[in-house]
């Protein structure tokens, strides 16, 4: 089963087309990769699915339900109800400062979901405990390391449910050697089978643990197909080139 | 001596009176204003603004006579001084305290407010739970600020007859021959403002539980 579709989606600012004429599907329980240069469009797609941006022209479906059609969204209900099966983790996180990290992970449970108290808590302690970060529920986010913040959000993410997890860059904003324990989370995640969709540079990691890759430049979509495969023999000229200033730069 | 300290008192109560009665109405009023300034909407806008730039941009003392006397002129109708004072100080004070929660709504990064969106939040939870509180740590300062001239402000309720602290110690000094009753006030608002600015002081602490 698909769990989101994207059809001809596009997306302007003014005369500047950022996305053009994008189509890719991601199934349940499958990783797929985005990588591209900087630049290309890659996060502005995935700002577009996740209704972040709107799009300018497309189709998008989310678990059955279409929430762009031809470029015209649906009402305010159906949208909503539709991006809940969404998650998203943020390059720089994205926490509120002012809640604790188990109240950053609670809140919306509560608010949005209307589950119990004690049950978001529960919740919320179990994830903390998967995340490695069992002792820091009642901490606030100014007092953990970026890597500790990342968790936390991932573990916001996963509170809610969502049928696929969104990744714009999760360890673009970390030191290098906190990097690993992000990646080592999101493989985790990806051995459990859950539904994901990564903008990332770190190819080592996407070669390994996703699927399916696609590679962007200009904001369209050059090449796609199985990850290791994308990256190990690449077929297109500009994801030679890609990859090659990418292994160049010591970052594969 | 001790006479004239208990009408000071008394004026102080006045003033007291004057500056809590207009955090009151003043405070809340400034909300629905910033966001008003903030509007999307040029119907919404640019009223707003206009409010702003008359009540920052002509004095208190002659906004204060305007409130008392313009009902007078236009229609005959008088009213309680006090009310009038409460009035102009209001509307005055709201229109600072809007800029200043203006700036302070603003400062939020957008990440905030993406967030809140990808996890569902209603609009309304999104200012009110997650917003609004950064807003008040952030804007404590500034809003100290405000309020302490605030305090000082509350002399020119005398304008319109008004007998709050100043006035009282004016016609206290012009009995005796004396500007000790001047001074006397003078301390009197310093007590009060010192205060203010223990309280804002406490809130800030209380507050610095994140960053």
């Amino acid at each position: 089963m698909d769990v989101v579709t994207v059809e001809h989606l596009s997306k302007s600012f003014g005369d500047l087309r950022v996305i053009s004429d994008i189509s890719f599907s991601v199934h349940q329980g499958e990783v797929l990769a985005i990588i591209g240069p900087s630049g290309s469009g890659k996060s502005t797609l995935l700002r577009a699915v996740t209704h972040l941006e709107t799009a300018t022209r497309g189709t998008i479906t989310i678990c059955g339900t279409r929430i762009l059609d031809g470029g015209v969204y649906a009402d305010a209900a159906t949208l909503r109800s539709a991006l809940l099966k969404l998650g998203l983790v943020f390059q720089d996180f994205n926490l509120f400062p002012h809640f604790s990290v188990l109240r950053n992970i609670t809140e919306a449970q509560v608010r949005v979901l209307r589950r119990g108290k004690a049950e978001a808590r529960e919740r919320a302690l179990a994830l903390l405990e998967k995340m490695g970060l069992a002792g820091k529920a009642s901490a606030y986010p100014c007092e953990l390391s970026g890597g500790q913040k990342q968790r936390v959000s991932i573990a916001r993410a996963l509170a809610l449910d969502p049928q696929v997890l969104f990744f714009d860059e999760p360890t673009s904003a970390l030191d290098p050697e906190l990097t690993g324990e992000i990646l080592k989370v999101m493989r985790t995640l990806a051995a459990e089978k859950m539904t994901m969709v990564v903008v990332t540079h770190e190819m080592g990691f996407a070669r390994d643990v996703a699927d399916r890759a696609m590679l962007m430049d200009g904001g369209v979509v050059v090449e796609e197909g199985p990850a290791r495969e994308l990256i190990d023999n690449p077929r297109n000229e500009r994801t030679r080139a890609f990859l090659k200033r990418f292994s160049e730069s010591g970052r594969t | 001596m001790v006479k004239m300290l208990g009408a000071m008192l008394e004026g102080s109560l006045v003033s007291l009176e004057i500056f809590l009665l207009t955090l009151v109405f003043a405070l809340p009023l400034a909300l629905p204003v910033a966001l008003g300034r903030m509007s999307a909407s040029r119907l919404v806008r640019v009223p707003v603004n206009l409010y702003i730039l008359v009540m920052r941009g002509t004095p208190l003392i002659l906004q204060i006579l305007f409130v008392y006397f313009a009902p007078y002129y236009l229609f005959e109708a008088s009213y309680d001084r006090f009310t009038a004072v409460i009035v102009a100080f209001t509307v005055n004070y709201a229109a600072y305290f809007a800029e200043i929660y203006r700036g302070g709504i603003q400062s939020i990064p957008k990440g905030q407010y993406e967030a809140a969106k990808v996890l569902g939040f209603t609009r309304a939870d999104t200012f009110f739970r997650i917003v609004l509180p950064q807003v008040v740590k952030r804007i404590l300062p500034a809003s100290a600020n405000e309020v302490i001239t605030l305090v000082k402000d509350t002399a020119l309720a005398q304008t319109i007859g008004v007998a709050e602290l100043f006035r009282v110690a004016q016609n206290a000094s012009a009995r005796q021959f004396s500007t000790t009753p001047i001074f006397i006030a003078g301390v009197f608002y310093f007590v009060m403002n010192w205060a203010v600015s223990e309280a804002f002081l406490r809130a800030e602490r209380k507050l610095a539980y994140y960053s």
